[in-house]
């Protein structure tokens, strides 16, 4: 993936897969690091599958026997210094999974963020009805957004209705455009 | 400074519309997003086709919505279309730049784009 960014909605498309109510979404930045963690409520995975799930030949699609999305993160990570550790459990009271992956940005093979605000459009649009949080924390500056929040301002609007959209999308760039 | 208070008005502004639309969408855009479409560059084709769609005032009879893996990994960017009463249409390699063009040729149009399809595309 030329992006971090587009890891990072591959991995938050697993969540959707797993069923999740809740995905959040954090970024946490220093001068050293940079690290992301998607958290969520999904289904979760067995002892046995968590064990192999950096293993290229496990996937849980059906069109064939590849899965490429972890091991690709996890190479991403490796090879800055960082690394990537999955944490799941399947009981019923607390079924979900914490996917957390670090990256020294100084490293020269640091693969850039790239357009993050893409993958937060791109996922509220194919998952309108999903409690999905995404916080960006740069060495103490914050950007937040939401989806439940919206949803209460919103009403009987869904979050993929184009003109809301076109407001994520302008809110987010106004936020990272203070910052910079 | 933009606030979740500007979602109110758009609140206002789509309700009596949003509930018109419910169920009459005739044409579906449908954007393979799995890792394979992902690093192949869906990201952009899909968000091109919901900035399209919404730009050419589309939204009352399209829908873009999002897959898994369709099965053919070397041809992503997929992007099928279901028209009501007509065949699947398969696209393939797409870019954003295609996806303007299906959007003013094959959607808006009704001409199929033949040249970017599954059955004209050498891998």
């Amino acid at each position: 993936m030329r992006e971090l960014s587009l890891n990072i909605l591959d991995i938050a498309q697993n969540s959707v897969k797993a069923g999740a109510q809740h995905i959040d979404i954090t970024l946490m930045e220093t001068d050293e690091l940079f690290t992301f963690a998607v958290k969520d409520d999904g289904c979760g995975m067995s002892e046995e599958l968590l064990a192999r799930v950096k293993d290229p030949f496990t996937t849980t699609r059906t069109t064939r026997k590849v899965g490429l999305g972890i091991p690709f993160l996890t190479l991403a990570a490796r090879q800055t210094g960082g690394d990537v550790t999955i944490e799941s459990s399947v009981s019923p009271n607390t079924h979900g999974t914490l996917l957390e992956a670090s990256f020294y940005k100084k490293h020269i093979d640091f693969t850039p963020l790239g357009d993050i605000i893409s993958t937060v459009v791109t996922l509220i649009q194919g998952n309108p009805d999903r409690d999905i949080t995404f916080t960006h924390d740069m060495c103490g500056t914050v950007i937040r957004l939401s989806t439940a929040e919206m949803r209460e301002m919103l009403g009987s609007v869904p979050l993929s209705e184009p003109d809301v959209l076109v407001w994520i999308r302008e809110y987010l760039t106004e936020q990272y455009g203070q910052i910079k | 400074m933009k606030s979740l208070a500007e979602l109110a008005a758009i609140k206002e502004r789509m309700q009596g519309k949003v509930a018109l639309r419910e169920g009459s969408g005739e044409t579906r855009i449908v954007v393979g997003m799995a890792t394979c479409g992902i690093a192949a560059g869906a990201r952009p084709v899909l968000n091109t086709f919901v900035e399209e769609i919404a730009k050419e005032n589309l939204t009352d009879r399209v829908t873009v919505t999002q897959t898994g893996c369709i099965g053919i990994c070397q041809f992503e960017p997929v992007v099928e279309v279901y028209e009501s009463g007509k065949e699947k249409v398969t696209y393939v390699k797409m870019t954003a730049d295609k996806a303007k063009r299906v959007v003013a040729e094959h959607i808006k149009g009704g001409k199929v784009v033949s040249e970017y399809t599954i059955g004209n595309t050498k891998i």
